[in-house]
């Protein structure tokens, strides 16, 4: 049996594992505690956090769609005072690594959720969601703007940078994904979280109307791997030093490890978990095996491993 | 806070049988031990179409009853309508096909300390999990009369044995097609003043459960209701299941229906706010 180094690193967060929960398909880690020890996996990621309470989208919120679904959450939550009270006590508590969603209606807003995390132990990153879909206004999804992004992102890391890294989710609906991830780069952020979900819709065909409460949704699981692995790839290619939390539609080993050998350093699981409890689990295994198979012997050797020269 | 069912575990299950019943069909799954913790009103989240699917999400069903008496330590039955496509492929499962299968999931109806009068109402197949929740009832003591209603005779899910819990059974079609010719909350206000009911468990589809709200409301009858929206997940990771509901200072949240339900209060779900924004 051969040894495989499995850790990864984002910025200076060090995780046993590369697998992690995606953002706002794990809500706090408690549910899915029930099926599988959440120390195992690389890391939780939270459901985004506001900093006020949200009740979020009208129902339906979710329509199946082939080899997928939307979603049409709209970011409810407890706000971060409860979240903090509650949430990451508890996550502490189950020695669960921790990278903390973020996500505001404003540049301010950001910053003031990054005030609130710097006293906060346990914590191993930040994630900053510029990139939900599904908010009233679509000019507030800042990372289709690169100037807003920047923003963001400088005032987050006016408060966190240095303390904890910086982790800024993009959204893969837009021209010029690179030219966005160097703005935010430049702001500070030490990683990059690729890709949030892409702006969809049903009609349902009973009504005539638009399916979902609040019309758009955002599309996830198989059917956006490819936009996923390309938005990876391309990112890796112009900014090799900068780590990638890779997701999008990842369900088994192999989908894993393309996001990583396009140069994803970990990769997070979200819809997969929705059809799957313990998806994590056996994805986590499956892309053990698959290293080994493939004759790596660290995780960091595999990261962008299909950008190698031509000659080797 | 509310927290996902302790009991909910995932495990690969046996098709005892699968037999069609009207426009439904019965399934008999092999669960073994877990029958001991489902209860009626829990459900079950399969997933579906087999490896290849393009099919990414669990279906949701109410467990009908479970036995665990059985050869089999213990078995579960789903009363499933092949509507969608995933119902379609749980209903073509044959007997020895593997399931892959999340229970049991939610609350409970909650059964009363002291016998009581108990009225249970069922739209269409919603009616499945009544029956169970019947014979749980009838063995407390309970007097339990039982009213189901579909808008046609093939939709009403009415076995023979279930009779046998019950003290009474009305039907009702919206088109007369079987039993009394109506709305199966027609004849609830009377019935409420005749047999002294004091506690009404329905399942079926919302409008339904709210209109049983609007005849409850204001009196001393508790309604427990298992309400239905839809869900990606039912282990309460995905919140695509919620329903308003007010706590006691009034405030609104959006409860998810797969952790704080199916089965709610019927007083505290707020039925005009339900697939709106608060």
């Amino acid at each position: 049996m051969s040894t495989l180094d499995f850790s990864t690193t984002l910025g200076n967060a060090w995780f046993p594992a590369p697998t992690f929960t995606a953002s706002g398909c794990a809500s706090s880690g408690r549910e899915l505690a029930q099926f599988f020890d959440l120390r195992t996996m690389g890391g939780v990621v939270t459901k985004s956090v506001m900093l006020k309470p949200r009740t979020g989208r009208p129902t339906p919120r979710m329509a199946e769609t082939p080899s997928g679904m939307l979603n049409s959450i709209g970011l409810q939550g407890p706000g971060i005072e409860a979240f903090l009270a509650k949430d990451v006590p508890y996550l502490v508590d189950q020695k669960a690594r921790i990278i903390v969603s973020i996500a505001g209606e404003t540049v301010e807003e950001y910053s003031t959720l990054a005030r609130k995390l710097r006293a906060v132990s346990g914590i191993s990153a930040v994630e900053v969601n510029i990139s939900c879909p599904n908010v009233e206004n679509r000019g507030l999804v800042f990372a289709c703007d690169p100037e807003a992004s920047r923003r963001v992102v400088d005032g987050v890391n006016r408060t966190l940078g240095g303390e904890l890294p910086i982790i800024v989710k993009l959204s893969p609906d837009v021209t010029d994904l690179v030219s966005i991830a160097k703005g935010v780069v430049d702001a500070g952020a030490d990683a990059l979280a690729l890709i949030n979900t892409v702006l969809g819709m049903v009609i349902n065909l009973d009504t005539m109307r638009p399916h979902l409460g609040g019309k758009t949704g955002g599309l996830s699981g198989p059917a956006i791997r490819p936009i996923a692995v390309r938005a990876i790839y391309q990112v890796h290619a112009a900014m090799p030093q900068v780590p990638i939390l890779g997701m999008g539609g990842v369900s088994t080993g192999r989908d894993a490890l393309e996001m990583i050998a396009a140069g994803a350093s970990g990769v997070s699981i979200g819809t997969a978990s929705f059809g799957n409890p313990t998806a994590i689990m056996s994805i986590q295994k499956e892309l053990e095996q698959l290293l080994i198979a493939k004759g790596f012997t660290s995780l960091r050797q595999a990261i962008g491993f299909a950008h190698r020269p031509e000659s080797e | 806070m509310a927290t996902i069912n302790k009991n909910a575990a995932q495990i690969q299950a046996i098709v005892v049988s699968n037999k069609r019943v009207g426009q439904y069909h019965q399934l008999i799954i092999n669960i073994g031990d877990l029958a001991a913790t489902c209860k009626p009103g829990n459900f079950v989240a399969i997933n579906v179409g087999g490896e290849s699917s393009r099919m990414v999400l669990r279906r949701a069903f109410a467990i009908s009853r479970v036995s665990t008496s059985s050869m089999y330590r213990g078995t579960m039955e789903l009363i499933v309508a092949p509507h969608g496509q995933g119902s379609k492929w749980l209903c073509a499962q044959e007997e020895g096909a593997t399931l892959d299968i999340v229970t049991p999931l939610g609350t409970a109806f909650g059964v009363p300390t002291e016998p009581v009068q108990a009225l249970l109402v069922g739209g269409g197949y919603g009616s499945a999990p009544l029956f169970g929740l019947a014979e749980l009832l009838n063995s407390r003591g309970c007097r339990v009369d039982m009213l189901l209603g579909a808008s046609t005779a093939s939709k009403i899910y009415a076995p023979m044995e279930g009779k046998r819990s019950v003290n009474s059974l009305r039907i009702y079609t919206e088109d007369g097609s079987m039993g009394h010719k109506g709305r199966v909350t027609d004849p609830i206000p009377e019935l409420i003043r005749d047999l002294n009911i004091a506690v009404i468990y329905s399942c079926g589809p919302m409008a339904m459960l709210s209109a049983i709200d609007s005849i409850t409301r204001g009196t001393d009858v508790v309604h427990q209701c298992a309400v239905e929206e839809s869900m990606a997940c039912g282990i309460g990771i995905c919140m695509t299941c919620v329903i308003p509901v007010a706590d006691a200072d009034g405030t609104v949240s959006m409860l998810r229906s797969c952790i704080d339900g199916p089965v709610m209060d019927g007083s505290v779900v707020q039925w005009d706010k339900v697939g709106k924004a608060l």
